[in-house]
């Protein structure tokens, strides 16, 4: 139906809007498509306009084209500008809270200390690989616990489904770093050029040295944010304060300057130049998201049952007698898009729900004196069921049921069921965080020889022991066996004379391994292959452990 | 509307591919440019690999590339860089004695684990890969606490050094059991009732009877190497005979058979083979095998 045509804008200044209507207001199929509203309806809007106009109610037009019009198809296809434009509103600012929290989190955290004792490093969340440990407050966690780790990583996707489920892409439009970043970028451009129009009449100028000056100023200080990013990157890595002064001084290793390099051109072209590209073109979650969602998820939708048929002059179009809707065409919302998109088309990949739509509509409506909500949250079902009682009963039917959609809708089984799994898995982390033990024993009994006979006829077996002090401090563990008749063991380097115990002291955080020769009468042991114990205490503490192992002799006749 | 003769799809106003998969049509949307940028860099990525990196096919063999690299050179270089850093821990073990080794621990270690990959070179044929040796052809055990010729590791190092019973070796170890029987030194009787002797030096099961006839002949003719009490002699190689421990076997036809007509294993002198620092670290291997003494 929409057969908009636009014109080349880097050819010629004048953007030229030939908008030819067939049938707007044609009969409209909810059916199609995962949302009725996807049959687009433009109305029909002979003369051009060259700038911003303004409506006879007074709200100013933003003539724009959205980037999901049809076009005639090419071999390739350049970026085409956005230039969102400023908007205010109740999620602009739930997005400004967001970002100043989730960026806040992101630059702040290496800094954050926590002491540990003199043993550990008193950084609060440090992922220490060269000493392979992760140091998240007062937990530590080794190589072999990286399954906490792995159950944080099964959380954060099944928190993604959970969200995704009940709200929609709240996670693209609020939290991801793409957007976060996308959106520090747009108001960088706004603070150096100024907002839309301005940033449009900047690019469409012939060059100049205020536009060298501008254009300058805008991409250093996407520069130096892009710096920072991969900057605190590192700082997770390494104790902060150290660091930056070894990277100040070029004494950094080269891992870092590498790290910060690599952050740096992938924030500045991902977020400075890229943009909408990066959630249209390479992000998979777009693709994956219309598993987690269904008729009961929420998506900002325009509710076209309320607002077409469209009109720029609704009152010559009242005055003549003729139906029109809500929307006054006036484009905001296709202006604040920072993805470009037409909302008015229906759901779409690029959308992203950050809903600046709905508060730039929002704040049109106010303005003339209508109900604000023609583009809202809203679910499939609730557009469907306000498009059939439209359709049966009149739009004001429709208008007086439309609603914001109620929490039962939301909080349906699926929902629960990722909820229940998503905290399930977070208690039993909580509980195996509480519980697991900062002693570990590990035996490993020689293989080759299994034995080897003494001259005194007794049998000597040998173990490659660790034991393991998960604690920042020093232990002194007592090292025992139990349950070998007879036998006596000695370890080189720590105790000469056989014993049935002996003091092992291990350093705070580390792994001590060393060998243990056992050895026994087999006159003393009922088998050839007797079954016995290692065990170990925390002297002072109330930490034991322990492992059984066997102990091999010749086999008798 | 219809650029290419395609069905123009009504939402988007974007022409199909006319395919058509389910009833789902494929939308002919353009590339986006930057991806086609991409694709031309990897084009031209791959021709400059093609011409800089053996990647050509020929009949026979491929081209080498402008580089000239080779997996082979990479190899190369790398053992000669691994043997650079060994030599110098090596110059070092060379020019060290054992207390002094075994102050430095990581020297130690070192010693120790290339020691272990020397004896699996050397070694292993007659000792065994567990250093168990063989009872059969009477290969000494090597991580047991009984040692033939001294278990210190100058002692071991010697013995690594000259080998035993070699005729290669001037300073090799050496020392001989008269074959009593073959040369008829003893009568068959005598043998016997010597074998019960030494049977219960080491307080195995024996005839009584025999082992006293035996010990007079045991203290004339064994004692001089191998003590009165069968303690043996380390200076002469003579095994212990009083303990759990046996070359050749503990069975009275066994020691029999060894008085009768003995059997002694030759060792080469693995001086002749092995720089001092890899015998040095054979020592420290076999020394930490839990016998050293």
């Amino acid at each position: 139906m929409s057969v908009a045509l636009i014109g080349s804008r880097i050819a010629s200044n004048v953007r030229t809007q030939v908008a030819g209507a067939a049938g707007a207001a044609g009969p409209r199929s909810t059916e199609r498509g995962l949302c009725g509203a996807a049959s687009a309806v433009t109305a029909s809007v002979a003369d051009p306009v060259p700038g911003d106009a303004t409506h006879p109610s007074g709200v100013r037009q933003y003539p724009d084209q959205a980037v999901n019009k049809g076009k005639k198809p090419k071999l390739y296809k350049g970026r085409e500008p956005i230039y969102p434009r400023r908007v205010h509103g109740r999620f602009r600012t739930l997005k400004w809270v967001i970002m100043a929290l989730s960026l806040t989190i992101y630059y702040a955290t290496p800094w954050i200390r926590f002491d540990r004792g003199p043993y550990a490093p008193d950084q609060a969340v440090l992922v220490d690989l060269a000493n392979r440990r992760f140091y998240f407050l007062w937990i530590e966690i080794w190589p072999q616990e990286f399954f906490y780790v792995a159950g944080l990583l099964i959380m954060a996707g099944i928190g993604l489904f959970l969200v995704t489920s009940a709200v929609g892409r709240a996670w693209c439009g609020y939290a991801c770093p793409q957007t976060v970043w996308t959106d520090l970028f747009i108001w960088i451009e706004r603070l150096v050029i100024g907002d839309r129009n301005a940033r449009i009449k900047l690019d469409q100028s012939p060059f100049s040295a205020r536009k060298a000056r501008l254009k300058i100023t805008v991409h250093a200080i996407w520069l130096v944010i892009a710096v920072a990013t991969g900057g605190a990157w590192i700082f997770y890595f390494a104790d902060a304060p150290t660091l930056l002064g070894q990277f100040v001084r070029g004494q950094a290793p080269a891992t870092a300057y590498v790290t910060v390099a690599v952050l740096t051109f992938t924030t500045y072209t991902l977020g400075g130049l890229m943009r909408e590209q990066v959630c249209t073109y390479m992000c998979p979650w777009p693709r994956i998201q219309a598993a987690m969602m269904d008729e009961k998820s929420l998506t900002v939708t325009y509710n076209d049952w309320r607002g077409e048929p469209r009109s720029r002059h609704a009152k010559r179009m009242e005055r003549e007698g003729k139906a029109v809707g809500d929307c006054i065409d006036c484009n905001a919302c296709v202006a604040v898009c920072p993805t470009g998109i037409d909302i008015r088309d229906g759901q779409q990949l690029p959308c992203i729900t950050c809903a600046l739509c709905i508060d730039a509509c929002d704040d049109v409506m106010t303005k003339i004196g209508k109900p604000r909500g023609l583009i809202s949250y809203t679910t499939l079902q609730d557009f469907a069921a306000n498009t059939a009682r439209a359709a049966a009963e009149g739009m004001e039917a429709a208008k007086a049921s439309q609603v914001l959609p109620g929490w039962r809708e939301v909080m349906r089984p699926r929902v629960f069921v990722y909820f229940v799994l998503w905290s399930a898995i977070g208690i039993a982390m909580v509980i195996a965080v509480l519980a697991r033990d900062r002693l570990d024993l590990s035996v490993a009994h020689d293989r080759n020889p299994r034995f080897v006979q003494l001259s005194d006829g007794s049998v000597r077996n040998g173990y490659t022991v660790k034991i393991m002090n998960m604690e920042p401090e020093p232990r002194e563990f007592d090292f025992g066996l139990e349950g070998l008749p007879g036998g006596l063991m000695w370890s080189p380097n720590i105790v000469e004379e056989p014993a049935r115990r002996f003091a092992v002291p291990v350093g705070p955080d580390q792994v001590r391994e060393f060998r243990v020769f056992v050895k026994a009468d087999p006159m003393d042991l009922a088998g050839d292959t007797v079954p016995f114990t290692f065990r170990t205490f925390d002297i002072g503490g109330r930490e034991k452990t322990a492992t059984e192992t066997v102990f091999d002799t010749p086999e008798r006749d | 509307m219809k650029p290419n003769g395609n069905p123009v799809d009504e939402v988007t106003g974007t022409e199909t591919t006319g395919h058509s998969w389910d009833g789902i049509e494929e939308l002919n949307n353009p590339l986006p440019r930057w991806w086609l940028y991409l694709f031309y860099a990897t084009i031209v990525w791959a021709l400059v690999y093609w011409v800089l990196y053996p990647s050509w096919p020929l009949l026979t063999r491929g081209t080498a590339g402008l580089l000239g690299w080779s997996s082979r050179a990479d190899v190369e270089a790398e053992i000669t860089r691994v043997s650079a850093t060994r030599a110098e821990l090596d110059d070092r073990l060379a020019g060290l004695s054992f207390e002094e080794i075994n102050a430095d621990p990581a020297l130690a270690d070192y010693a120790q684990r290339s020691g272990a990959s020397a004896f699996k070179i050397a070694c292993v044929q007659c000792h065994g890969s567990d250093a168990q040796g063989s009872q059969k052809f009477g290969y000494a055990n090597l991580s047991d606490d009984d040692w033939l010729w001294g278990g210190t590791l100058d002692d071991i190092y010697f013995t690594i050094t000259h080998g035993i019973r070699n005729e290669q070796d001037p300073d090799a170890r050496f020392s001989e059991m008269p074959a009593y029987g073959a040369l008829e030194m003893l009568t068959r009787a005598e043998i016997r009732d010597v074998a019960n002797t030494v049977r219960s030096l080491s307080g195995l099961e024996h005839d009584e009877a025999a082992a006293e006839r035996g010990r007079e002949t045991f203290e004339i003719q064994c004692a001089a190497c191998h003590g009165m009490e069968g303690e043996g002699s380390q200076d002469l190689g003579a095994p212990a005979l009083d303990d759990a421990i046996w070359l050749y076997g503990s069975d009275l036809e066994q020691i029999i058979a060894q008085i009768s007509n003995p059997r002694m294993g030759v060792m080469p002198p693995w001086g002749q083979f092995f720089s001092e620092a890899d015998r040095k670290k054979l020592a420290i291997y076999v020394h930490n095998l839990g016998g050293g003494q």
